[in-house]
């Protein structure tokens, strides 16, 4: 919809419009034009709109659509170095990748996200446990700072300004292109091992000693069957020995309709967990899969997210120390007693987290809950769980994020201070400013 | 900013002393950050601004507004702009019932609470509603009345003014439509408040936190229309279709 020039965004999970005019980068000298022409409001970059919440977002301002379907896409087939532009998408860059035996290292739960968009909030897969985020994976960032001039970064290369940018939520300028060093894969399957607990202790039990063994891991948790509370259904990967190497070609996902009403409700959700806990194998079996079928199960329907209804969904992904995990069993208590279903519950370890001071893993356990908006009360609870977890060190991600109160952010991210002196030194002016930005890292 | 359920971290309440704002602000304590209150009792609003500071850190500011005063008013929503910054809610709650209403009410008198109420809310949220399209966000929330739908003849220009509220509110969201803003109207059955004090009560009788209550959720949930209680939402359609002698009879009570 627009009026006066300007398009409604939202984020993935419908709850906070905003309207902001969207630039092309069409201009010759790209984005730094566009950046020194934003006006007061400033700009912000936006991906494929993969965050639930408002960070792609600029109310009254610039939100610069970095998406390009014909962007540049650069392997060095010797060392598996890929150099993408920052709006080619993870979907692209394996269609391209995995024929000639090569993954990307990191890959979040969708394959809709731009190479920007996953550097921007430092995206986790499902191998955490084993190798980090997609920061830990960097050779080097091009990126646009405020001022308009291209700086190239790296871990060995302005170091502070790189980290800063690895997780920065877009404020430290646009990321115009990344160079990521693959995985060498010799097959592309993987061997997923499927695991159905019967509880919560046993669910973290089993995700914490498959972990040494497997690459990947992540466990489905069931937080509506409150007699079975965190019952799951537990799922290792690993990247299976020389074989067949296609990517399935790209089939077209059904697509929900709009609904004017949410079909998330205490009794859908109930009957989806007991059928889908029930399809898993009684015992751990161990098959062949593919990689979107292993990676990306929820890329299967589009548009999902139409399943809540007007009101949409918020997610809540928070993430505690090893020291705290008797907490996930009392978040789960109180998520499960909310009035609010449990749509959707994912659990997983992370291991050590790294040097960016806006990245969210940390080691430690991650619970991901999809609730339906709409009802006062589930605000209120998730502020209280909010508590409980920056009470023990523990705190939420951003990328996900459309609700958190400001004054959590500097307990849960600590060095927020960094990004500050960073944007204070070269961004004086404020030409990089978004929704979440003034909603949660803005100090004055 | 709004979060994803409604909960701002800015407001501008025009008549800050009302109840149902005050109530309202102590439900939107938690996220809120800076308030300006705005109406004609500097004192009785700084009253409640430390009243309502006290629920949670919030930085308040009261400015004088005079919904009788349209010439003033945007430069009201300016200065309240200057300490907010984006402003998140705008809360458009005062309102003034004015002596019993007869056939011997003095025109200009009548006049008056209409121009108060109506022409004061069609004023104030006009160049509110321009603040929030131009930042790409926020809501207003106006405050209409069962009385929009049948009013009772000792309150007729209120009544009146309600209906006219009423309809400028579902217009104005319309107009907001594509530009990130929107307006929510409340409407309320019969709230017992300090301008209702002394007034013969209705059956569905509300107080002012089950009217903030309903604001919140109606936030939360994003709707145009709320209404409080939820049965008064029917009973305005049973009023409307009364015969008149039955209306007569039931509103002269
Ligand atoms: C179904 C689903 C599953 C997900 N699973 C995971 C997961 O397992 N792990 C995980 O970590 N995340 C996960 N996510 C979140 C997602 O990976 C991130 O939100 C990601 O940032 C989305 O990328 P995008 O291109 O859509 O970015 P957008 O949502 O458009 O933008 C996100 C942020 O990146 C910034 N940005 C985008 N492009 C650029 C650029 N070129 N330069 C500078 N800044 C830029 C934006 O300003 C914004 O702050 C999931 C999301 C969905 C919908």
């Amino acid at each position: 919809m627009t009026a006066r020039g300007r398009t409604t965004l939202r984020g993935w999970g419908n709850t906070t419009p905003s309207t902001a005019r969207v630039a092309h980068l069409t201009s010759p000298t790209g984005p730094s034009d566009q950046l020194a022409a934003a006006g007061p409001r400033g700009s912000i970059a936006r991906g494929l709109g993969r965050s639930y919440g408002d960070a792609a977002q600029n109310a009254g301002g610039v939100v610069l659509d970095m998406v390009a379907t014909d962007g540049s896409l650069d392997l060095d087939t010797a060392t598996g170095a890929l150099t993408a532009d920052g709006g080619v998408s993870v979907d692209e860059i394996l269609r391209r990748v995995v024929p000639q035996g090569w993954i990307l290292p990191v890959l979040p739960g969708t394959s809709h996200v731009t190479v920007g968009g996953a550097i921007a909030c430092d995206v986790h897969g499902k191998n955490h446990h084993r190798v980090g985020s997609i920061g830990s994976h960097l050779a080097s960032i091009d990126l646009v700072i405020p001022s308009g001039d291209t700086v190239t970064i790296g871990p060995n290369r302005d170091a502070h300004l790189f980290w800063a940018t690895v997780g920065g939520m877009g404020l430290t300028g646009i990321i115009s292109s990344a160079t990521i060093d693959l995985r060498a894969i010799r097959s592309s399957r993987l061997r997923a091992t499927t695991v159905r607990t019967s509880g919560l202790a046993a669910t973290m039990d089993v995700l914490e000693q498959g972990d040494q063994r497997h690459e990947h891991s992540v466990a489905w948790v069931d937080l509506q069957q409150v007699s079975a509370l965190g019952r799951g259904v537990v799922t290792f990967g690993d990247h299976a020995p020389p074989g067949d190497s296609d990517i399935a070609p790209g089939r077209r996902p059904p697509i929900v309709p709009r609904m004017p009403v949410s079909a998330i409700r205490p009794s859908t959700v109930g009957l989806f967990n007991e059928l889908w806990w029930r399809r898993a194998p009684d015992r751990p079996r161990t098959r062949l899969t593919g990689i979107s079928r292993f990676f990306h199960p929820l890329d299967g329907l589009a548009g999902w997210p139409r399943l809540y209804g007007p009101n949409g969904f918020v997610q809540w992904q928070m993430v505690v120390p090893d020291s705290a995990a008797p907490l996930v069993g009392a978040i789960a208590a109180r998520l499960a007693a909310g009035e609010a279903p449990v749509a959707l519950a994912v659990l997983k370890r992370f291991g050590p987290g790294n040097p960016a001071p806006l990245s969210f893993p940390i080691a430690g356990w991650t619970l991901a809950v999809d609730l339906p908006a709409g009802a006062a009360s589930t605000a209120v609870l998730l502020d209280e769980l909010d508590e409980l977890v920056s009470g023990v060190g523990g705190r939420i991600y951003l990328a996900k994020d459309a609700r958190l109160r400001r004054s959590l952010v500097a307990r849960m991210y600590p060095r927020l201070g960094e990004l500050d002196t960073i944007r204070a030194a070269i961004d004086p002016t404020r030409r990089m400013q978004s929704d979440l930005e003034r909603r949660l890292l803005r100090s004055d | 900013m709004n979060d994803a359920f409604g909960r701002p971290q800015t407001a501008l309440v025009l008549g800050g002393t009302s109840d149902i704002a005050v109530a309202t602000l102590r439900r939107l304590a938690p996220t809120l950050e800076r308030l300006v209150l705005a109406g004609r009792d500097i004192g009785a609003l700084e009253r409640v601004g430390s009243d309502v500071a006290a629920c949670g850190d919030i930085a308040v500011e009261t400015l004088e507004f005079d919904a009788a005063a349209p010439e003033h008013h945007a430069e009201v929503i300016e200065s309240a702009a200057a300490f907010l910054g984006d402003i998140d809610l705008v809360l458009v709650a005062f309102g003034q019932l004015g002596a019993a209403f007869s056939l011997d009410t003095d025109p200009v008198d009548a006049a008056h609470i209409v121009a108060v109420n109506h022409g004061g809310a069609v004023s104030a949220s006009l160049a509110a509603a321009r603040r929030l399209a131009e930042q790409g966000h926020g809501t207003l929330v106006l405050v209409s009345s069962i009385a929009a739908f049948r009013g009772r003849i000792r309150n007729l220009p209120y009544a009146s003014a309600k209906a006219g509220i009423d309809s400028f509110a579902r217009g104005l969201d319309d107009a907001l439509c594509g530009t990130g803003a929107r307006a929510m109207v409340v409407r309320p059955g019969f709230v017992h408040t300090k301008m209702t004090a002394g007034h013969q009560t209705m059956p569905l009788a509300v107080d002012a936190d089950t009217v903030a209550a309903a604001i919140i959720d109606g936030l939360a949930r994003r709707r145009t229309v709320v209404w409080t209680p939820r049965m008064i939402g029917p009973l305005a359609t049973i009023l409307r279709s009364l015969p008149a002698p039955l209306w007569r009879r039931l509103s002269a009570r």
